[in-house]
């Protein structure tokens, strides 16, 4: 893995990781997490991706080698995390769940408010501070799981396959908004998928990776300007699915050898 | 018909029937009071004892009250405890399971020699109501949804701030089921010592009052007195229900009417 450019947020280095009931989850991960780029981990399930996003968040201890922060470990107060479920509090409304982060960092609530609304706003959902997550469609779930994570204006944001659970309409509409709001906030991204479609459709890098145990098998840089709707029936989105789909199976094939 | 009506409609069909048929047979086979009283006997029996089968019915409600408020600041309380030690929690649960298997009917005369007797009351419906309001309390503390528990760890929430701002709302739902049950428990509680008590020849509750009117063969005292403690009974069913409902309302599951 060439390092080129600036320093990586994180860097990832020998990890592994073997559970409790001695299943190997990861064996060997070396990942590097670069300044603002949008990295995508992709791999059959199974494959350790969502471990690999537990453990850099902080949320999993590695078995072995480290995880090391540019920053120092205090960097981990920076990350944003989206479940593959919204993940909701259903005792409160839209703007309680938003407002967590920061409760819990001991804001107040009415000076956070115009933080929380500003944050709403960019996911769409203005008009539902006051509604309860049992109101809200699927997708609307996920935006305000998503404007949750993003309330703290995280340096990194850790996703871990946030829009598997949706319909394609709804996918293919949080997908166009979270690119745009990558552009906007330009901040980093770690997304966790099992889509190739979706995978080169939002990231400017995709690390593709062999199941049990969990490693790199293969990395593609998608360096695109244009992604938005009419990306997605483009020739040149065709290409780097196809690409993609390749390492994908190849990566399943030694898998299955090792 | 619709729902709602039906719900109110067809037991109180039930019921009338019931009061009808009960009357038929007194009358047919002119059963004299003693043995079994006419619904009408009942209620003017109600009516005319009605001082003091009223202040009887304070005087159980006030220990059932107590009874349910000491029940669920103890089952929170301890609930609260156990969940924050593990050390506690094993050491005192099995005590908590015999305290409850233990019938309060058999406990109830040896708490009545060895405390005042208005505690010792009070003490039974405490131990027949707690249990619910900790073992429900327990579930729900335990049972918070995993992803957000890891949420708050990762936002770097102290264990104040979790036990506050996550696990007790989350175990709301079961708590406020627990204490349901634990309203219904407490009277039962209260009515069993009151009977224990009774027959040591002292106090004014409504379960007394049976007792005592059984021993002078005033049956219709002692109906009327039933009815009174089944009122009282429902009552306080209605109102827990009333207040989970207001609690619940605009999140739980079990709250909400769903359109088909």
């Amino acid at each position: 893995m060439a390092s080129s450019g600036p320093a990586p947020i994180v860097s990832l280095r020998g990890v592994g990781k073997v559970f409790g009931n001695g299943l190997r989850a990861l064996d060997g991960l070396d990942l590097d997490v670069r300044e603002g780029e949008f990295l995508s981990l992709l791999g059959p399930s199974g494959c350790g991706k969502s471990t690999a996003l537990r453990i850099i968040a902080g949320l999993s201890e590695p078995s072995q080698g480290t995880v090391t922060w540019r920053d120092g470990a205090d960097a981990r107060r920076g990350i944003g995390f989206v479940f593959q479920e919204p993940t909701l509090m259903p005792w409160t409304t839209v703007f309680g769940n938003v407002f967590l982060p920061l409760k819990l960092a001991g804001a107040d609530r009415a000076a956070a408010a115009p933080r929380i609304m500003e944050t709403l706003s960019r996911v769409g959902l203005t008009d539902f501070a006051e509604a309860y997550p049992r109101e809200l469609s699927g997708g609307m779930r996920m935006r305000v799981s998503i404007a949750r994570a993003l309330v703290t204006a995280p340096r990194i944001l850790l996703m871990d396959e946030p829009f598997a659970a949706l319909d394609e309409i709804t996918r293919f509409k949080l997908n166009d908004d979270l690119v745009s709001l990558w552009r906007e906030l330009r901040m980093t991204v770690v997304f966790v998928t099992h889509s190739g479609f979706e995978s080169v459709f939002l990231s400017s890098r995709i690390v593709v990776m062999t199941p049990r145990p969990g490693r790199v098998s293969n990395e593609l840089v998608i360096d695109t300007p244009n992604r938005d709707a009419k990306f997605r029936t483009s020739a040149e989105y065709a290409g780097y699915c196809r690409v993609t789909s390749e390492a994908l199976h190849a990566a399943m094939g030694a898998g299955a050898a090792a | 018909m619709n729902e709602r009506v039906l719900r109110i409609v067809a037991p109180a069909c039930v019921l009338a029937l019931g009061v009808v048929l009960w009357d038929f047979i007194v009358r047919i086979n002119s059963i004299p009071p003693y043995i079994l009283p006419s619904p009408g006997l009942v209620l003017s029996t109600l009516v005319a004892d009605w001082p003091i089968l009223w202040s009887s019915l304070l005087a159980t409600l006030e220990t059932t009250i107590e009874g349910l408020a000491l029940a669920v600041v103890g089952g929170i309380g301890l609930a609260m405890l156990f969940n924050q030690s593990r050390l506690i929690e094993h050491s005192l649960y099995p005590y908590a399971v015999i305290l409850q298997v233990t019938p309060v009917v058999a406990v109830a005369p040896l708490l009545l020699i060895y405390l005042p007797q208005q505690a010792a009351v009070l003490a039974c419906a405490w131990i027949v109501a707690f249990f619910p309001v900790l073992a429900n309390t327990t579930l729900g503390l335990n049972s918070v949804d995993h992803n957000l528990a890891d949420l708050f760890r990762l936002y770097g929430a102290s264990r104040r701030q979790v036990l506050w701002e996550l696990k007790l709302p989350a175990a709301l739902p079961q708590m406020l089921a627990g204490i349901r049950i634990a309203g219904g428990l407490s009277l039962i509680g209260a009515v069993v010592a009151e009977i224990a008590a009774g027959s040591a020849g002292a106090g004014s509750g409504l379960a007394y009052r049976i007792a005592e009117s059984g021993y002078r063969l005033n049956i219709p005292r002692m109906f009327a007195a039933l009815l009174l403690l089944s009122f009282a009974g429902i009552a306080i069913f209605a109102l827990l229900s009333w207040l989970t409902h207001f609690a619940l309302r605009r999140w739980h599951e079990s709250a909400l009417t769903r359109e088909s």
